[in-house]
């Protein structure tokens, strides 16, 4: 087979059945990405002899003769084509995983097209954006810049990688050649939902073609741990093995094989004789609590940390202050309900994958596609007994996480292999394992009571929670403590109560999803709280107003005395509550015209229209601990160098760290290099979660570069005045008296003065006494609270269910805004996943443990033609905990649209919905 | 995705070289057949190689490869009197597929795999088309499309045989039609499609597709009363069931799209 791929011709065997994107992978076209391999989400888009094709589902027994054109084909860095520098001005892009299937789809468009964008791009999912800044892209419109030396903080300044994105040059976690064979693993999963292992025959696999080892229960530790990782692992309970006897879930591993090809190990798990005993198995997390129900972990005891095994409860709190059924009793207006919500996937585009090595060291090397290196460092040190500087893990860009990456899914895997076998091993989830191996979002049963005086203030609130964590108790725990916090604790109430209770069942795991439990339970308390504003007649902002916290109230669950670390660095809430409610009654801005524009609303007598909103409070950083070591560094050129522990995916914290640090040393951000992800730059960081990228890790870099620049102005005025120390040390205190310079691009410039004329001590000049590194940290404590508030305006169909939005508005209080548009992109990011979880995301099980939408094409994931344009909104406040006043603000903008929508919709209908997602074919049954 | 278990692929150069062995099938655009696993699939026979000409109009039939890409079949020029003609792009758009697909996708592909979804099915079945159907010893036979497709992922197809082509009477694409669809999502994969033809004789043909696990057609001799077409409506026994619509929702989608398209008709019969 010969043919030609950006110019260059390649003369290769295909194998039977093989695609156009593996093809191009195994010739190092590391920038053609595989999302799906199933045709629908686009990022693997090529040009074939000039047309757009998905490369996954292209035969590449017809290429023959063929031009084939990639994103790193159309342009370079240094000479982009006009696609990709639209991509990257516009700042088109998070985690960038989507983006080169984009640009080479959008490459295509003509100028015509541009009013099609929603048909033209049904092909192309993103997660990440909203699609808002996709639209600018296309169309032409920049909102980036680039900010004078000392002045990025604040300013809409580009991420750092944007141009390599775009261009196809920037790695994700296998876009690399292993110098030596790679090695592939595959996994056999268990066909039964609950059963347990008799015995294991993997002598045909063992022979089979090409397979090195076939790994069983005989193989691995005896050791149980959990894929759920936190800084403290005891938060998880210890209740999984790497391969286990018993089978808990459909999908669950029961052996994996290592072969030279994922082909040929993958054909070899048919070779395993595996003979099972099915095992009563239990589905509805109220029946798995009930008396007399199959045990999930029965067995185990108070070391695995669950909180009632003989009963399937992982975890639960049970608490009251004051006297809810008496409060309710006498109070004028009491609404009671119950939600559900569902299911959801968290999509990011690239999954889960890890490829592990041993280094000439014969250090044991893990790059994968993670949240939390440090924290999957930690976790393979200790399920494998290895100390923890003979292990190095880190992630290159990750494409995409959303909490889905804080699990430990495929490193222990790798490892086992690489530790057997001395050979570079990669494991790759498909898109399948993603729907149905991976951890999705909890879901939950959440009932509320509320009830108020006449004049619409609360008297109490009351949830019953009951949440489905599956087969294993990874986030179980975290995500049950969290979700009934700030949920709660945002309202005042005299009378308040919480039963939760986060139970075993024979379904898929669930695990860490953006807002970590808050969104579900902020979905039934908003709701219940608009029924409950409705009954009384009072206009939902002003019944909020009376009752959300304020700087001087408690923020209480449900015990008023309980020692927390949560203040209130800054309070926005009362901005945003009045933002929203302006703009609402205000038009629509014109920056929202275009493809994705103002819609028109639809005439006809089927139309229903309404108007919703809903409020979520947020802990700027997750409880108990979040730390982050970073460093930052002088080189000679003058430019800095960044270490930082945390990891990028689409976050935009990268951008955000250089930002802070040259805004503090007077330089830009293009002279800055930053080193991140991974255990060997940083001496540690807890990791990407808890939206503690900023308030954590920028927070600890802002103070290593005010350590640097207050070393670099000693040593400069060592160097010209003679008074100083020429070899401060960025971690001593410098005299201040010695300051008289300040830090420009190149180095330091010192004033004329008694020792001469002004003049610019170099950075080789600085370096000449020795390196100069600060180092910064920051422990994650106390803690400060964000705020968003969201409202839409609805039309829906009563035939057939149909919501169209007709507006979208949040405020959002994130403190000081370091990168508007960034933030903009965040908040727009979210509501896009917060719209899709609302109206179209739902991961389908039969009720039996088996997944029924296993393919993007199963499940809606939100596509450019799905998301109105948000407009966005930013509270003006400066928070006295974070860095330069910021807070965090990247799982906060999810939490309040769903019940915002829901309440426009019960708006609309006059019935209201209780579950989730508020499918058309759901809303149509609501009326029947 | 690689299909693991494929160990050989055959390009035929004529009628007598599409022979399949048992785990054998025929290949059109692939788009499907590649972006699933296909467990025990060990070869194809890859009928595109065959350069079987796309389209072809005469005076009385447009006749479509089985094998021409649904991007050639949405640039086929309208000719003088084809009011039908836009259903052509509005059954395209019907898919969850982009344009992008389209480049590679087949017409035949898409009604061969019998997909509930499969717009081409929809288009095909509302035209009164008829499915050309080759048998392994050079025999053909052929059945109109509606009932070619028997159910989910069942076609009339017998072992060794392959879709040649689908022949639309150009009477069809003269016919006054209304179209309505609706998905879960704006774009997503039809929930329920419901086509209305005034054929230039006069009869009114209603097709149901997406909304049933096979095509349903209702024919009238003349405009149906609403009562009538909802008899009709009332009388389909399955309405299908996946994670695209419930079927108490598409039967009522179906019903309430069926008497919109009644009175869309009734202004512009023929």
């Amino acid at each position: 087979m010969k043919f030609e791929v950006n110019g260059e011709t390649v003369e290769t065997a295909v194998a039977p059945g093989q695609v156009l994107r593996t093809l191009l992978r195994e010739h190092d076209h590391f920038e053609v990405k595989k999302g799906c391999d199933a045709g629908d989400c686009g990022a693997c888009s090529v040009l074939v002899d000039g047309q757009p094709v998905h490369s996954c589902i292209y035969p590449a027994h017809r290429l023959e003769g063929t031009q084939v054109t990639t994103v790193r084909g159309l342009g370079t860095p240094e000479h982009p084509h006009p696609m990709q520098q639209a991509f990257s001005d516009a700042a088109g892009l998070q985690c960038g995983f989507c983006t080169a299937g984009m640009v080479v789809t959008a490459s295509t468009f003509t100028e015509e097209d541009k009013d099609d964008l929603p048909r033209l791009l049904k092909g192309n999912l993103c997660r990440c954006t909203g699609y808002r800044s996709i639209r600018d892209a296309i169309c032409g419109v920049t909102n980036t810049e680039t900010p004078a030396a000392g002045e990025a903080a604040g300013r809409s300044v580009k991420a750092p990688a944007g141009m390599r994105v775009v261009t196809g040059r920037e790695e994700y976690t296998l876009d690399f050649r292993t110098p030596t064979k790679l090695l592939h693993l595959a996994v056999l999963k268990s066909p039964y939902a609950s059963a347990r292992i008799l015995s294991i025959d993997a002598t045909a696999a063992r022979a089979a073609d090409g397979v090195h080892a076939v790994f069983t229960h005989e193989d691995v530790p005896d050791l149980l741990f959990s894929t759920g990782r936190h800084e403290d692992r005891n938060d998880d309970p210890d209740d999984t093995r790497i391969l286990d006897t018993v089978m808990r879930f459909r999908g669950q591993r029961v052996a994996a094989v290592v072969a030279d090809s994922v082909r040929l190990a993958e054909l070899a798990l048919a070779l395993i004789e595996v003979e099972y005993e099915e095992l009563p198995a239990v589905f509805d997390p109220a029946l798995a609590r009930e008396p007399g129900a199959p045990l999930l972990h029965g067995e185990k005891g108070p070391e695995s940390r669950i909180s009632e095994p003989g009963r399937n409860v992982v975890a639960q709190m049970h608490g009251e202050t004051g006297d809810v059924d008496a409060a309710l009793a006498a109070s004028a207006a009491t609404v009671e309900g119950t939600w559900q919500t569902q299911r959801v996937n968290h999509a990011a585009l690239e999954t889960h994958a890890a490829r592990a090595w041993l280094d000439d060291d014969g250090r044991l090397v893990v790059r994968t596609s993670t949240q939390v290196p440090f924290l999957v460092r930690s976790e393979l040190c200790h399920i494998f007994g290895l100390p923890e500087d003979r292990v190095r893990v880190f992630a290159a860009r990750v494409g995409g996480g959303f909490g889905g990456k804080q699990e430990l899914l495929t490193e222990d895997l790798v490892t086992l292999a690489v530790l057997k076998l001395g050979r570079p091993v990669q494991y790759e989830f498909t898109r399948e394992d993603e729907f149905t191996i991976a951890p999705p979002r909890h879901p939950m049963r959440v009932g509320v009571r509320v009830g108020a005086t006449a004049d619409g203030v609360l008297t109490a609130l009351a949830v019953d929670e009951l949440m489905d964590t599956g087969a294993y108790g990874n986030h179980g725990v975290g995500v049950m403590f969290h979700s009934v916090h700030e949920s709660i604790s945002v309202y005042n109430a005299p009378n308040k109560r919480v039963d939760a209770e986060s139970v075993y069942t024979n379904n898929l795991p669930s695990g860490a999803f953006r807002g970590y439990g808050l969104g579900q339970v902020i979905f039934a308390v908003e709701s219940a709280l608009d029924e409950l504003a409705r009954k009384l007649g009072i206009d939902p902002f002003e019944f909020r107003r009376r009752n959300v916290v304020k700087p001087g109230d408690a923020m209480v669950v449900v015990d008023p005395h309980e020692e927390s670390d949560l203040i209130y660095g800054s309070y926005g809430l009362d901005q945003c509550l009045d933002l929203v409610e302006t703009a609402l009654k205000s038009p629509p801005p014109a920056s929202l015209d275009g493809p994705l524009g103002t819609p028109v609303p639809p005439v006809g007598e089927q139309w229903a229209f309404g108007t919703g909103m809903a409020l979520a409070m947020i802990a700027s950083i997750p409880p108990r601990g979040h730390f982050a070591d970073t460093t930052v560094g002088l080189e000679v050129d003058g430019s800095y160098s960044i270490g930082v522990g945390t990891a990028e995916f689409g976050n935009g914290t990268t951008t955000v760290h250089g930002q802070l640090v040259a805004t503090v040393l007077g330089t830009t951000t293009d002279r800055i290099t930053i080193r991140q992800s991974d255990t060997d730059v940083a001496r540690y960081d807890t990791g990407a979660y808890g939206s503690a990228g900023v308030v954590v890790a920028g927070k600890a870099l802002h103070a290593a570069a005010h350590k640097l620049r207050a070393a670099m102005l000693a040593r400069a005025a060592a160097i010209v005045t003679g008074v100083g120390a020429v070899d401060q040390d960025p971690a001593a205190p410098a005299s201040s008296l010695a300051v008289v310079g300040e830090v420009v691009p190149g180095g330091v410039l010192v004033p004329a003065g008694r020792w001469g004329d002004a003049r610019l001590v170099t950075a080789a000049e600085l370096l000449a006494a020795g390196p100069m590194v600060a180092d910064g940290s920051h422990d994650g404590t106390p803690r400060t609270v964000a705020f968003n508030v969201h409202a839409f305006r609805v039309a829906v169909d009563r035939g057939t269910g149909e919501v169209r939005i007709l507006r979208s508005i949040q405020a959002a209080d994130a403190g000081t805004v370091l990168n508007p548009e960034q933030l903009r992109g965040q908040v727009e990011g979210g509501t896009g996943q917060a719209i899709g979880t609302s109206l179209y995301e739902e991961v389908m099980l039969d009720g039996a443990g088996t997944v029924l939408t296993p393919a993007f094409r199963g499940y809606r994931v939100p596509k450019f033609s799905d998301l109105p344009v948000t407009e966005v909104h930013f509270a003006e406040t400066h928070d006295d905990l974070g860095p330069l006043g910021a807070k965090s603000m990247s799982e906060a903008p999810y939490n309040p649209v769903a019940p915002a929508l829901a309440n426009a919709i019960r708006d609309a209908l006059g019935v209201r919905p209780h579950e989730l997602p508020m499918s058309r074919d759901r809303l149509w049954r609501l009326l029947q | 995705m690689d299909l693991i278990s494929v160990r050989e692929i055959r390009m035929p150069r004529d009628r007598s070289e599409i022979v399949f062995a048992p785990g054998e099938q025929p290949l059109g655009g692939g788009t499907w057949l590649f972006s699933e696993r296909q467990p025990g699939l060990t070869g194809l026979v890859d009928l595109t190689a065959l350069g079987w000409e796309p389209l072809t109009v005469t005076a009385e039939t447009l006749t479509i490869a089985a094998t021409c890409t649904i991007r050639d079949l949405t640039l086929l020029p309208a000719q003088a009197g084809w009011h039908a003609h836009p259903l052509l792009s509005l059954c395209a758009n019907s898919l969850l597929a982009s344009f992008k697909i389209w480049n590679v996708a087949t017409v035949g592909g898409n009604v061969a795999t019998a997909l509930p979804a499969g717009a081409m099915t929809s288009l095909m079945a509302a035209l009164d088309a008829t499915a050309v159907i080759w048998g392994p010893e050079g025999e053909a036979r052929t059945m109109p499309v509606a009932t070619f497709v028997r159910g989910v992922r069942q076609t009339d197809l017998r072992p060794g045989e392959v879709l040649r082509a689908l022949e639309v009477p150009v009477a069809s694409l003269s016919s006054q039609f209304a179209f309505r669809r609706i998905a879960l999502s704006n774009l997503g994969r039809s929930g329920a499609l419901v086509i209305g033809r005034v054929d230039p004789s006069g009869e009114h043909v209603y097709t149901v597709t997406a909304a049933t696990p096979a095509p349903v057609q209702f024919r009238f001799d003349e405009a149906p009363s609403a009562a009538a077409l909802k008899h009709a409506f009332d009388g389909i026994q399955e309405w299908y069931d996946d994670p695209h619509g419930a079927p108490d929702w598409r039967r009522a989608v179906s019903t309430l799209f069926g008497e919109e398209i009644r009175g869309e008709l009734e202004g512009s019969a023929a």
